[in-house]
């Protein structure tokens, strides 16, 4: 099936559930499928009994942390310039509003099919960042939606044991984010041209 | 009956037992400080600046293009470009490093800076017995302890030296046969 | 062993480590770990004992937590190779070439057939020795201390000197590259490979007529740690231990990646899912393995080992994601990649089998023993290096 098919069987089996195709540019460049967040249970559990695709096994939970990035396209647009309508390009700048993004690689192990990914994303990237657990689903998502809330900080609502997994107790950051500032090191490598290395150097 | 297992087990083991005495392939183990393994060609320690000839300053095939240093995963390699030019083994002037180091406790061994290296001027050492009582400037190791003759790699991977050795020649020859037709036409004007 | 009276999360009613639960019992709380010798590294697992029957186990990680993920972020795609070596330290060429496949597809480079043959040899000897090692740890959280591990390691020595020999380095061996293998196979080393392949049944025999049979290691392993075949699906287990609950999923079957379509091989299946099914599992995938490198061995063709538009250094994919995974020796290794153009990969992930083998782990020990669970332990095969990364 592919994800377009996916999406419209999504879409007509749970009422006002919404799903978008996200496009993969890679070379094998699968697509994946963008639930929305409120429905996102639902299109899981649907995704597992389907009797077309029994997605039966989880293999890959993955958090994205995607900041604020301004796209700038170049559209064509018609417009009247002294009277006469002439093309002109114009540059569209849009923002994309940063987010996390949970992703799940689904597999049958029944009917030996998949993948088939699944992206659930939260609002923003700092106080609305729950989206629902799919550990009731999947158990397999326990650890690994364990390990996205301690790096990324997403809140996955409905999991049974929300701890930090890598981290310990006690810290407060999250370290997987694009904007996280680590601690000063104090065992990396040595600074060559500080004392150590001067003295290493001469000899 | 209860029991058979462990004996047919045990059967096992005394044959493990009174074959080591009989066969080497049941007995690996080498007695090391007093007993040691030849290398394999291919092993790798840590990494050395190769010098050609005595020169252990001049010999040095580095050109401190910087590449190594920007490859290195763990980022344990830190190089001073010159400020002047000496010329190279081709007699292209290029220039050298003023400083050289790789913090070795930080390097990973992984050989990365070789592979990246255009000049065929790093290496990896298979020397190991490098415990040191300052884990500081013990570990730094500079320009000098870094370099190390050809004689050296020739010594410890004798056939990767030979084709370098080999495609060093090559470069040189073809260097000298450009430069050749260059100086012609300036000696008939 | 060190009590612990804070990190565990109380339920109501309870007061302290000891509290109580009905008439007569006292619960008590156990940190197995982060140095325990059964434990195979640093972990720890915190357990809540009523006599010495298993009530409640929680796995604690992250003591050799390294973030191996972000490090690789913020280094080139090369660069990331050396560290995969460091994920299961064991197998260290399996982990390059789940790396080296997903980057492939990610990229397009395809690799000669050469290296692909090159790969499955070395991916193949991984397991033998990975598996060899389990089983003597195995054997020896059991309590036949020495003699099986030693063996394992005879044999093991022999295939890391096939790895040093042709990639220079015993256990981080860094040898897989984008679209190929590093260096060619040395001279001398198909004949050294197929020295050992010959001589690997006679050693697979003795390993298994060690201890296969005894009765001390049947009444320690039948019916303990028992995983239903739906429960390990739903879990995500992977590997060895999904195949002894029953489960007929080897990506080498599946996925057919690599040249693995070319070789016959069977897969071994477990039928009850207990430590016994999962140490035969582990004896019986070592044969299919030899097998494996025979027919490998035999017909390894010549020609180029690496695909020529593979290049060292500044590897730029397009945008775009991808998601490749091989068959570890410990189950379903897997790589996710997202590029934005740049040369860096803007997502790196690891699916690390030993850590989702984990979730399960409570359910086999709960109502168990504290004996038993040291044995549950050994039999999921985990290698901390890979849970923590």
């Amino acid at each position: 099936m592919t994800p377009e098919q996916i999406r419209s069987e999504i879409e007509a089996a749970i009422p006002g559930c919404s799903v978008e195709v996200a496009p993969n540019g890679a070379v094998p460049g699968q697509a994946s499928l963008a639930v929305d967040r409120l429905h996102a249970l639902e299109a899981a559990w649907f995704l597992r009994r389907h009797p077309g695709l029994l997605l039966d096994f989880c293999s890959n939970v993955a958090g994205v942390d995607w900041l604020d990035r301004e796209i700038s396209e170049k559209v064509k647009v018609r417009k009247l310039v002294d009277g006469v309508e002439q093309e002109a390009e114009e540059t569209r700048k849009s923002k994309i509003p940063g987010r996390l993004e949970a992703v799940y690689h689904l597999f049958s192990i029944e009917k030996k099919q998949g993948p088939v990914i699944l992206r659930v994303r939260t609002e923003n990237r700092s106080d609305r960042v729950e989206i629902p657990s799919l550990t009731p689903v999947w158990r397999s998502a326990e650890f690994q939606e364990r390990e996205i809330f301690d790096l990324y900080g997403i809140v996955f609502t409905g999991h049974p044991d929300l701890r930090r997994l890598l981290m310990w107790e006690g810290f407060t950051d999250h370290p997987m984010r694009k904007d996280y500032v680590p601690p000063p090191e104090d065992d990396g490598p040595q600074d060559p041209r500080g004392a150590v290395g001067k003295e290493a150097a001469a000899g | 009956m209860l029991g058979e297992g462990i004996v047919r087990g045990l059967a096992e083991t005394a044959r493990n037992f009174f074959g080591s005495f009989a066969e080497k392939e049941r007995l690996t183990t080498v007695q090391f400080p007093e007993e040691r393994r030849v290398p394999f060609e291919a092993a790798r320690n840590f990494p050395f600046l190769v010098y050609d000839g005595d020169g252990k300053e001049s010999g040095l095939r580095c050109v401190a293009c910087l590449i190594c240093e920007k490859e290195c995963p763990p980022r344990c390699i830190h190089i001073d470009k010159s400020k002047d030019k000496k010329p190279d083994f081709v007699g292209k002037a290029q220039f050298y490093p003023a400083a050289f180091t790789i913090d070795v406790s930080v390097c990973m061994s992984c050989q990365i800076c070789v592979e990246v290296c255009p000049f065929e001027a790093i290496k990896m050492d298979t020397a190991f017995e490098l415990s040191t009582d300052d884990r500081f400037a013990g570990l730094l190791w500079g320009k000098d302890r870094l370099a190390k003759s050809n004689e050296h790699y020739h010594a410890i991977h004798p056939t990767e030296a030979a084709e370098v050795d080999e495609r060093r020649g090559q470069e040189k020859a073809a260097a000298e046969a450009k430069a050749k037709p260059a100086a012609q036409p300036a000696e008939a004007r | 062993m060190i009590s612990s009276l804070k990190e565990m999360p109380r339920e109501a009613g309870e007061t302290g480590g000891m509290a109580g639960s009905g008439a007569g019992s006292q619960l008590l709380e156990v940190a197995m770990g982060p140095h325990h010798p059964s434990t195979h590294g640093v972990f720890r697992m915190d357990v809540q004992l009523e006599g010495e029957r298993v009530v409640r186990l929680k796995p604690v990680f992250g003591y050799l937590h390294r973030n191996h993920e972000q490090i690789a972020e913020k280094t080139s795609y090369l660069g990331s190779m050396p560290y995969t070596d460091r994920l299961d330290y064991l197998c260290s060429m399996s982990n390059n070439w789940a790396y080296a496949l997903t980057v492939e597809k990610l990229t397009g480079l395809q690799p000669p057939e050469r290296a692909e043959y090159i790969r499955v040899i070395m991916a193949e000897l991984t397991r033998v020795q990975n598996h060899a090692g389990l089983i003597g740890f195995l054997l020896q959280d059991m309590g036949a201390s020495g003699t099986p591990l030693m063996y394992a390691f005879r044999e093991r020595e022999k295939i890391l000197d096939l790895f040093e020999w042709v990639s220079g380095a015993r256990m981080m061996c860094n040898y897989m590259r984008f679209g190929g293998v590093r260096v060619d196979l040395p001279e001398g080393w198909v004949e050294g490979a197929l020295a050992f392949v010959e001589r690997a049944p006679r050693f697979l025999d003795e390993y298994e007529g060690l201890l296969r049979n005894s009765e001390i290691v049947m009444a320690r392993t039948q019916g303990v740690g028992l995983l239903p075949a739906e429960l390990a699906v739903n879990a995500g287990v992977t590997g060895p231990m999904l195949r002894a609950s029953g489960v007929n999923y080897d990506l080498r079957k599946v996925d057919r990646y690599g040249v693995y379509d070319r070789f016959s091989f069977r897969v071994p299946l477990g039928e009850k899912g207990d430590v016994y099914d999962r140490y035969m599992m582990r004896l019986l995938e070592m044969r299919e393995s030899v097998s494996i490198l025979a027919q490998a061995l035999r017909d390894l063709p010549g020609g180029p080992i690496l695909d020529p538009k593979s290049k060292l250094r500044g590897l730029r994919p397009k945008a775009g994601e991808v998601y490749g995974r091989i068959e570890a020796p410990k189950g379903e290794l897997g790589f996710y990649l997202i590029s934005d153009g740049s040369t860096n990969p803007y997502r790196y992930r690891v699916r690390p089998p030993s850590l989702i083998n984990l979730t399960v782990l409570e359910d086999m020990c709960l109502d168990r023993s504290v004996a038993d669970v040291v044995v549950i332990l050994g039999s999921v095969d985990i290698v901390l290096g890979e849970v923590d990364r």
